[in-house]
């Protein structure tokens, strides 16, 4: 006889001794349920304290006029005052053109170079493990590290880079300044940007590339499919949905880069590389606009998230195909 | 029964672990009423201070306790701290531009009662650093720090470029005057152009480092040597907060079209987001005729075995034509008002302000205020950069104190940034910029502004 037990059953006749016995344990103790919300609980309870009760804290004082250097003024509620303040300022459209052209470039770029790293270690040959670790190491740096060293080595009197070019191209290694022309500054983000992180998307493209099954290449041999007709219609089909996860991940980080760009450029010459981000922590945490920034934060989130989710529905559409 | 040897022995590991938190946690507990946090920047003269300590630990039987910052983060890391009315610090050496927001949003003790009752006189200080470093606000009787390190911005030579007999010809033969440190801006451009790109010892040289860093202070602290000495103000002395002619006058588009002459002239390639480490560095490493820097630094330099010594000389910074003035640095030690133990704190800086422990002070590498050492007859004789560091800081003149200074700041630095370094725009445009970023920071801090 098959009894469902329900938490509330007091009695159940003709159930056996051990089950009778888990039975009155639940009755006495918790409910599923209740066991349940438990183990749930500090989970949620960390979400709220972490992440919600920030974010609507935020919310609230995006409509203020809070700023933490004069908190002995009284608090005044602006309306939309700080989000009309950011969306009729031309430095920040300025800002967040700075901020979608490093993330197409560099995004784009890694993706290059992450596809075709892939590409390549996918091939079995000598020192396979030897030369994916050295490819990984830029992606298992700090931030700060890799902006550190890099700014030593674009220095234009002692860094080697200028060297390198000048031994390319002629030009004297102390004419030009990787980071401190204005020509020049935003391709040098975009080029460490990607030396770190073109491993990254080669790594989840390596997942794509080894997910495809062998037999489809065999049947292509058999068919007498070129190496190039081979690439088209199975490879790089078969690695879109993982190229594209590749962008989400880059794009949204990028978005918000920080650490690196900073350091390296300050977002100088001038404003030239100023992204959105750098602009959002001199706000918030150097000019302590905090009514303002908080603004600025709810506009970025809201441009991330929703951008995030048209791309996520593209994907899901891909996926489908 | 394994289960329960498990339970018995973590019991035995807490209870063991939370008595030896007790006898340590206790201890410590114990000697945090005699133990002190001082905070201040990283750089030379706070090693000096750690020396200085040491006899007022000796004296008190206080321990002192140091949080040192690196420049590039002391303003975010400190303002931080007042901000969040943190205890990390007892005493703070904070910036002369930090008095305004700390008096006004009490992260400072006020010192005037204090300082009646220990019979501390201001008028013993020099006053250029009672205006910068204590009072708020300016010129008013009310006390926040007790001025700790003097400071401004001055200049250093290679003395022995200089007195080379066949460069002194050469410059003779170009210019038709002797080579000498400069006394004017125009002189200081003429010297630098003269030895920019110059093979000195078989190496390249160049002829000035002068600050142009981004991200915190440096472009603006260098500038302001220039402007200030060509009609640049903050505001109309008779008008507060009037800045529209004062400000973007047209002698101060000059000043700011001269600073960026000077830049693209005579400057090293690569300083492009260049402070006060990188100057060193450009100066020590005999890569540089002349270095803007601060005072602060001097001593180092003096004793560097490279290029101190005999090798080095320092000037005032140049005059323009329409003022001498230099920038001030420096600032004021104040008791912060959140700490649990200020009356330790207090007791720090009525043993600071004894004239022995100034003078130790400064022979330690140090900057005292304090005219009974400054003013003493052989002060300038007591280092080979004294006479000119008295001569700064009679001339100096310090950027806005105001509580929202960290915003006036920041826009100047994007504003000077952008026409110096990134070629935007005209020294006009970049003032005139700067004019309605300040006007529109001062309405929101709830000042009446005049246009005119």
């Amino acid at each position: 006889m098959t009894t469902i037990l329900q938490p509330d059953d007091a009695i159940i006749p003709g159930v056996s001794e051990p089950a009778k016995s888990r039975a009155t344990r639940r009755v006495r103790g918790l409910s599923d349920r209740t066991i349940a919300w438990l183990f749930v609980a500090p989970t949620i309870a960390l979400l709220l304290v972490i992440n919600i009760f920030p974010l609507a804290w935020m919310i609230r004082l995006s409509f203020t006029s809070l700023n933490l250097s004069m908190s002995y003024l009284p608090l005044r509620f602006v309306g939309l005052d700080n989000f009309t303040d950011i969306l009729t300022d031309e430095d920040v459209w300025f800002r967040l053109q700075t901020t979608a052209q490093f993330v197409i470039w560099s995004v784009a770029l890694q993706v290059v170079v992450g596809f075709g790293l892939a590409l390549l270690i996918n091939r079995q040959f000598r020192g396979h493990s030897f030369w994916t670790t050295i490819i990984l190491l830029p992606m298992m740096l700090s931030p700060a590290v890799v902006g550190n060293f890099w700014t030593l080595l674009l220095q234009p009197q002692i860094g080697p880079f200028n060297y390198l070019i000048s031994l390319f191209t002629g030009v004297p290694p102390s004419s030009f300044s990787m980071t401190g022309q204005v020509s020049l500054a935003p391709w040098t983000i975009v080029l460490v940007d990607t030396w770190m992180w073109a491993p990254y998307v080669m790594l989840i493209c390596l997942a794509g590339l080894r997910s495809i099954p062998d037999y489809i290449y065999e049947a292509a041999e058999v068919d007498r499919a070129s190496a190039w007709r081979q690439f088209w219609s199975i490879t790089l089909p078969m690695t879109v949905p993982f190229l594209m996860l590749a962008v989400l991940f880059r794009a949204i980080e990028n978005f918000k880069m920080f650490d690196m760009v900073n350091l390296l450029t300050s977002g100088g010459p001038g404003s030239t590389t100023e992204l959105v981000s750098i602009t959002l922590k001199r706000a918030a945490f150097e000019k302590w606009r905090t009514g303002y920034s908080s603004a600025l934060a709810i506009i970025l989130f809201v441009t991330v998230f929703g951008a995030a989710n048209v791309y996520v529905k593209a994907l899901n559409k891909v996926k489908q195909r | 029964m394994r289960t329960f040897n498990w339970l018995r022995s973590s019991a035995a590991t807490t209870v063991l672990g939370t008595a030896l938190l007790g006898i340590f946690g206790g201890g410590e507990a114990a000697a945090q009423g005699k133990q002190l946090t001082l905070c201040w920047a990283a750089w030379d003269p706070a090693n000096a201070l750690v020396e200085l300590g040491k006899d007022f630990t000796k004296q008190s039987g206080i321990e002192m306790k140091y949080e040192f910052v690196p420049w590039t983060s002391y303003a975010d890391r400190f303002l931080n701290e007042l901000n969040s009315h943190g205890k990390l610090c007892d005493l703070i050496i904070g910036d002369s531009q930090w008095i305004g927001g700390a008096a006004e949003n009490k992260w400072y003790v006020k010192l005037n009662d204090f300082f009646d009752k220990e019979k501390i006189s201001m008028d013993d200080f020099v006053p250029a650093t009672v205006v910068g470093y204590s009072q708020w606000p300016k010129n008013s009787p009310n006390y926040w720090a007790l001025p700790a390190m003097a400071d401004a911005v001055g200049w250093t030579y290679r003395k022995d470029w200089f007195s080379r007999p066949e460069i002194q010809s050469a410059f003779k033969a170009k210019y038709g005057r002797d080579l000498a440190p400069p006394k004017t801006y125009d002189e200081l451009k003429q010297i630098a152009e003269f030895f920019q790109g110059r093979e000195i010892d078989g190496k390249k040289v160049y002829g000035a480092y002068i600050f142009t860093e981004r991200g915190s202070e440096g472009i603006t602290m260098g500038v302001t040597n220039v402007l200030y000495n060509y009609g640049f103000g903050y505001d109309n002395p008779k008008r507060p907060y009037q800045m529209q002619g004062v400000v973007n006058s047209p002698e101060a588009a000059k000043g700011l079209e001269f600073y960026k002459e000077l830049y693209k002239c005579c400057t090293a390639p690569g300083m492009t987001n260049a402070y006060m480490q990188e100057g060193l560095d450009a100066f020590k490493s005999g890569q540089v005729a002349m270095q803007m820097n601060w005072f602060a630094f001097f001593p180092g330099l003096y004793k560097d075995p490279n290029v101190g010594g005999d090798r080095i000389g320092f000037f005032v910074n140049p005059a323009g034509p329409n003022g001498h003035f230099t920038q001030l640095g420096g600032q004021g030690i104040s008791v912060v008002a959140t700490s649990d133990r200020k009356d330790d704190a207090l007791a720090y800086i009525k043993w600071f302000a004894q004239p022995a422990v100034q003078q130790k002070w400064w022979q330690l590498g140090g900057y005292s205020a304090l005219k009974a050492v400054v003013d003493a007859p052989d002060f300038p004789k007591s280092a080979a950069f004294a006479p000119q560091f008295l001569e700064s800081m009679g001339i100096v003149k310090d950027f806005w104190a105001e509580p929202s200074y960290a915003q006036l700041l920041l826009d100047m630095q994007k504003r000077v940034h952008d026409y110096v370094v990134a070629d935007k725009g005209t020294a006009q445009q970049a003032l005139d910029l700067l004019v309605k970023d300040w006007t529109k920071v001062f309405k929101e801090q709830g000042k009446q502004v005049a246009s005119q």
